[in-house]
């Protein structure tokens, strides 16, 4: 994979929230890059939330530290609520260690629980198994 | 394991995408010495800050990775050296918040928390050499 390819990362729309996870390797320039397209997103979407998945990030150093925090700050300049999930406990660890206290930057769990709090939840309906397949059989 | 992968290696830091070939060396070296997975990220950050140093400031280096052995522990260290102008002011190098660059000043501080030993060498003029050891046993 080539350097411009990695911060080529696909922006969904799910209503009035856009989706986005970063691949495993963030360097600078991609770091960079998402959080401009992010913003031009926001805007022209007229996005009220922003989800970031980074559970297959592992290595997060204080550039991209503040890459991170400097895009919530944008965003919420523009009206938007940034939520960062999936965060690997090694990287929580290794960021307070470093020093960052990633502040102004909301995180959940996962993904789910980030959606959750964007005001996306699962339909009333029961997620299906197995079981309840057979009976309605 | 093989001598040769035992071997210092050496990395050149002289470009942006050189950031993320010397994280990839550093993180193969610490899976080779069985550091555990909070241990290998702590590293590779450490790594990551010292060569962004060396690229930002120094105008390029060398990442040298060595692995060490004592008692029945082993350690992996690394040296990052570069020959831009130094730096004057150590003590606030190495103080969080303290920064010349685009980062949020805790590369220098920050680094020497994640790993056991820490020293640097710094010349203005002449460069400088960071070198930064963690151990499997410690």
């Amino acid at each position: 994979m080539s350097l411009s390819d990695i911060g080529r990362v696909p922006i969904l729309r799910l209503g009035d929230t856009l989706v986005t996870g970063l691949l495993s390797e963030l360097d600078d320039t991609s770091a960079m890059a998402l959080a401009e397209e992010l913003t031009a997103r926001i805007a022209e979407d007229g996005a009220r939330g922003v989800l970031i998945d980074i559970s297959r990030v592992q290595v997060i150093d204080s550039f991209v530290a503040r890459a991170l925090m400097e895009l919530s700050t944008m965003a919420q300049l523009l009206g938007a609520r940034v939520i960062v999930a999936g965060m690997s406990p090694s990287v929580a660890v290794t960021l307070v260690e470093l020093g960052i206290d990633l502040s102004g930057v909301e995180t959940a769990l996962d993904a789910e629980r980030g959606m959750a709090a964007l005001g996306w939840s699962q339909t009333s309906a029961p997620p299906r198994t197995r079981a309840a397949d057979g009976k309605a059989a | 394991m093989a001598d040769s992968a035992d071997g210092p290696a050496e990395c050149q830091v002289r470009t942006e995408e050189d950031l993320l070939t010397a994280r990839h060396a550093v993180r193969a070296a610490t899976q080779r010495l069985g550091f555990s997975l909070v241990d290998q990220t702590r590293i590779v950050t450490a790594a990551s800050e010292l060569a962004r140093n060396a690229f930002v400031h120094g105008g390029g280096g060398v990442l040298r990775i060595e692995v060490l052995r004592r008692g029945g522990g082993r350690g992996l260290r690394l040296t990052v050296r570069d020959d831009g102008p130094g730096i004057d002011d150590l003590d606030g190098a190495l103080t969080d918040g303290f920064t010349t660059g685009g980062g949020l000043g805790h590369g220098l501080g920050g680094a020497r928390r994640l790993m056991h030993e820490f020293d640097v060498y710094s010349t203005p003029g002449e460069g400088t050499t960071v070198t930064a050891v963690r151990w499997t046993d410690r």
